[in-house]
């Protein structure tokens, strides 16, 4: 009896203190998820203010028949998966090499590190303008100097250009994060691994690799959930084109809402990208559950 | 069949010579048993022995052939680490298993094979969990099983038991001597454990600063030290030293002036020592004779020990001097007493820490 009533005061204390914080977090994320869902719903273009009223699911229905929906969800997939393929991928060959001892290691891992400082804007700016632009780019001038003819890539190429351009502000991250997991393997379990008989493909097969998942399942988590996002660096570079062939779901977004003024158009998108940055989320929340698990 | 000769190896980091030449050589089906200080360069020499490290100099030779430039796979070895170094992720079976899998051998060969080992190590349950799921004896169970599939040649140990309790220690201990006896392997185990080395060794090797003080047999070494070092570093509780100055010597014995200006004639070969040379007189504590004509003292501290008790005596001239005897020796705190220092007992080391030549060897390795 007395405990109860003690309890109940002291969680009504707890409300009281915890009260500010949830509701700030509810006004920040509660009430603009509900704007865009009631938006979603609505009649809203901004450059025709004729038209408004509820719309129903027409916005929906022009969404998910819309072509070029479904290549701008097929890009932001493609963009997530490239860029974890080549920034985990290097990153963990990176992690291995960066491990062993050599001249100027330091000075080394400094320089792989420090593309993470570089804004992304900035960052696509200088691969646009500096590296590939097709005139005044150093590639370009390379290629001239032995006499090829440079590829515009990022008019030939935008999503591979991009995917290199993101992958190349991320592999600092992967290479940071899986550099510290592979120094905290025991070296005695490289040389238990070396008398056995292994030799460096296998120890890294085996040993390494291993040892390794489960902070390749972190660098993997926290890189998609930026991933799913990016904007920047197609803004920059390509600017979605040609066409839409660069368009991603978040530039879908912001195309539809601040170039075509479609807000409630643009809305039914971003309840789009809710949903699928849930889906993704599940499945990743899965297979990183299993993989934490001893 | 397996011999392991080192000759003359030594090892160099930077500028720091570690090993500093050490000729050793070891008998097939011989366990010999590195002690130490710590730092003195055991973990090193046997991981040049292992391949794990590279020589610096000299040779290396396993059943005759040299081996220095071998790869670790290659020679023959299976060592077991002081951190066990089992494959978290991998199962007691895995991880048995990798060795023989790099090396080709078809599976049922291996499931055969490692069947029996953890038969013989008690591992059969186990064989699916994890090395997180096991205590820490079991862990070095699997390290040992990880060691014997191999089938190697010569075992390496680098302390493998410092990690375990007093209790457990004992008992893989005698698992491990029970192991050798069955397997018959050569075997080098590193260890800074007295007891570990007094009882599991064939063969004693006593390092210090990368130098060989002295090899031999575990009794060989208690009771012959070769310098002062072995004597002060195998036995608990250490030896007692007193300083002494020689007073007559000849080949036959030499006859030393104790702190209290009484003499005392120790059977060892004087001829190196004119009258006069300080020498240090050592005695083990259970060879201190209470309650005999010798030294007088006073009993400082009693440690009954159950079995045995230690008794703390100070000597007229302020030295500390420990006698052992059998638990129910009784002497008060403070009271005063008189220790007899058997003369056969008695070693005596020169002033380089060399000991002077016994002339009668103890019985048991005589
Ligand atoms: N990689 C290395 N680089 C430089 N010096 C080293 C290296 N490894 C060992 N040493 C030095 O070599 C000496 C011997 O080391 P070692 O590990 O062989 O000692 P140990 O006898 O096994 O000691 P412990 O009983 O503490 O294990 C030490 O002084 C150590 O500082
Ligand atoms: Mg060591």
């Amino acid at each position: 009896m007395t405990t109860a009533a003690r309890t109940g005061r002291v969680d009504r204390a707890g409300l009281a203190m915890l009260s500010p914080a949830v509701v700030i977090l509810l006004i920040w994320s509660i009430v603009p998820l509900v704007m865009t869902l009631w938006y979603s719903f609505r009649n809203y273009n901004l450059v025709d203010p004729t038209l408004h009223g509820f719309a129903g699911i027409d916005n929906y229905r022009y969404l998910l028949t819309d072509p070029d929906f479904i290549t701008s969800l097929i890009n932001t997939l493609v963009l997530v998966a490239g860029v974890l393929f080549v920034s985990v991928g290097i990153g963990t060959l990176l992690a291995v090499l960066y491990d062993q001892e050599f001249f100027g290691r330091g000075i080394a891992r400094v320089l792989v590190i420090s593309p993470f400082f570089v804004m992304p804007t900035v960052a696509a700016l200088v691969w646009k303008n500096l590296m590939l632009h097709p005139i005044y780019g150093v590639y370009s001038s390379m290629m001239r100097a032995v006499g090829l003819t440079p590829v515009d890539w990022l008019q030939q190429f935008p999503m591979a250009t991009v995917m290199m351009i993101v992958a190349w502000e991320w592999l600092p991250f992967s290479v940071l994060i899986l550099l510290t997991a592979v120094q905290s393997l025991d070296s005695e379990q490289k040389e238990a691994a070396r008398m056995d008989g292994a030799g460096p493909v296998a120890r890294f097969r085996y040993i390494i690799v291993p040892h390794l998942a489960r902070a390749i399942t972190v660098v993997i988590m926290i890189e998609t959930i930026y991933l799913l996002t990016i904007f920047a660096e197609i803004s920059v570079t390509t600017a979605g084109g040609p066409g839409v062939a660069s368009t991603n779901l978040a530039f879908l977004i912001y195309a539809r809402a601040l170039l075509q003024f479609d807000v409630g158009g643009a809305s039914a998108g971003g309840m789009a990208a809710i949903v699928i940055a849930n889906i993704v989320a599940v499945f990743l929340v899965r297979a990183v559950a299993r993989n934490l698990e001893v | 069949m397996a011999t392991v000769e080192l000759r003359d190896i030594r090892k160099t980091y930077l500028k720091d010579e570690i090993i500093k030449g050490v000729s050793l050589t070891i008998e097939d089906r011989e366990f010999v048993v590195f002690v130490g200080p710590s730092g003195c360069g055991k973990s090193t020499l046997l991981r040049m022995i292992a391949g794990l490290e590279d020589i610096t100099a000299g040779d290396l030779l396993i059943d005759g052939r040299r081996v220095n430039d071998v790869e670790p796979a290659k020679r023959g070895l299976a060592m077991v680490f002081q951190s066990y170094a089992l494959y978290p992720h991998m199962d007691v079976y895995k991880n048995m298993e990798f060795g023989l899998k790099l090396a080709g051998m078809p599976a049922s060969e291996r499931s055969a094979k490692i069947r029996d080992v953890a038969r013989i190590l008690q591992l059969e349950p186990y064989l699916h969990h994890k090395p997180g799921q096991l205590s820490g004896g079991q862990r070095q169970r699997v390290a040992i099983g990880r060691a014997i599939v191999r089938n190697p040649k010569v075992f390496l140990f680098d302390e493998p038991l410092s990690n375990l309790d007093a209790a457990l220690r004992g008992q893989m201990r005698v698992e491990l001597a029970t192991l050798h006896r069955r397997l018959n392997a050569t075997t080098i185990y590193v260890t800074h454990d007295q007891v570990e080395a007094m009882t599991m060794a064939d063969k004693i090797v006593v390092l210090q600063g990368g130098v060989v003080e002295q090899v031999g047999s575990p009794l060989e070494l208690y009771h012959h030290p070769r310098n002062l070092f072995v004597a002060k570093f195998i036995g608990s509780p250490p030896m007692n030293f007193i300083p002494v100055v020689v007073e007559t010597s000849s080949t036959e014995s030499v006859t030393v002036r104790l702190p209290d200006e009484t003499f005392l004639d120790v059977p060892v070969d004087g001829s190196n020592t004119p009258a006069g040379t300080a020498l240090t007189l050592g005695i083990r504590p259970e060879h201190v004779a209470l309650d005999e004509p010798g030294l007088a003292g006073q009993v400082e501290i009693v440690e009954r020990l159950g079995a045995a008790t230690l008794f703390h005596i100070r000597l007229r001239d302020g030295q500390l001097l420990v006698a052992q005897s059998d638990g129910a020796a009784d002497h008060p705190l403070d009271s005063g007493v008189s220790v007899g220092l058997p003369p056969r007992h008695c070693h005596l080391f020169g002033a380089d820490g060399l000991a002077l030549a016994a002339h009668a060897r103890h019985p048991l390795l005589a």
